[in-house]
């Protein structure tokens, strides 16, 4: 049976990353910042996963079974942090935010 | 099959996140967002991890989109609340010179992988990526970094709820 190369799979792993990247540099909406992010974090998830299947291993799993956990606890911390600010400056356009600018 | 499965699926994703940097409403992103972490679910699947495919939905797709809409929706953000893409001036130089980084380390990546030898994949058994197996490696050989995740979540939650109840002064 025909099977997709592992390159194709990085491949699409290093496409969502660079998509991801300029969403956080061109976007100024916290949250869609945030969620350009989490397109990162799934990226690389693709990669090692692929890794995983190509070399017969469990532990690209593991970490990308770790790679969540932490999206998760970024997830909801930096949604009340969101949260936090927008109750002290209701707007979500990060170039307001410069209160730790010098 | 696979291959039948897999372009059209990556495709999706593809447009997805485009779909998520280039949408106007927040609402659009976090749907179109969805929708990519469930093709994300399919090409795991492709991959024969069916446990982090689960995962995928429930805590992706499930719970971290769920506090994606409810933090947009307590916001109440509007359509065309930000300047949409437009570089500022001041950052012109910087943003055109990080743009073309982005685009050679793409350019770079793609380089390596079409020359590189990666054409001998393992035979899988066909226990590869259940939860039996993914449970024997997370409770034999990481054992200390899954207690830890464990703690890194509960810091998170107690954050969290710190966060948004004090006023940030």
């Amino acid at each position: 049976m025909e099977t997709v190369p592992l390159s194709h799979y990085l491949m699409l792993s290093a496409t969502l990353f660079v998509i991801g990247i300029v969403g956080v540099l061109i976007r100024r909406n916290v949250i869609v910042v945030f969620m350009s992010i989490e397109i990162m974090l799934n990226a690389v998830n693709i990669s090692l996963i692929a890794f995983d299947n190509y070399m017969n291993l469990s532990s690209g799993q593991i970490f990308s079974f770790m790679v969540m956990c932490v999206a998760a606890a970024e997830v909801s911390v930096g949604l009340a942090i969101i949260i936090a600010l927008h109750r002290n400056k209701p707007t979500v356009n990060l170039d307001e935010f410069n209160l730790l600018k010098w | 099959m696979e291959l039948l499965i897999f372009y059209p699926l990556a495709g999706f994703c593809v447009v997805l996140a485009l779909g998520v940097v280039f949408n106007n409403s927040p609402v659009g992103s976090a749907l179109a967002l969805i929708g990519m972490m469930l093709g994300l679910a399919g090409i795991f699947i492709l991959q024969q991890a069916h446990f982090i495919a689960i995962l995928q939905i429930i805590i992706y797709a499930g719970a971290i989109m769920v506090l994606f809409m409810f933090v947009i929706m307590l916001l109440n953000l509007k359509k065309g609340d930000d300047a949409g893409w437009i570089a500022r001036e001041r950052n012109l130089l910087l943003s055109v010179l990080t743009g073309l980084l982005a685009v050679g380390i793409l350019y770079k990546i793609s380089d390596v992988l079409f020359t590189a030898k990666m054409d001998t994949p393992a035979t899988l058994p066909d226990t590869f990526g259940t939860v039996a197996v993914i449970g024997e490696t997370l409770f034999t050989d990481f054992v200390l970094p899954f207690e830890v995740a464990s703690i890194l979540l509960l810091a998170a939650m107690v954050g969290a709820v710190v966060l948004a109840k004090t006023k940030l002064d």
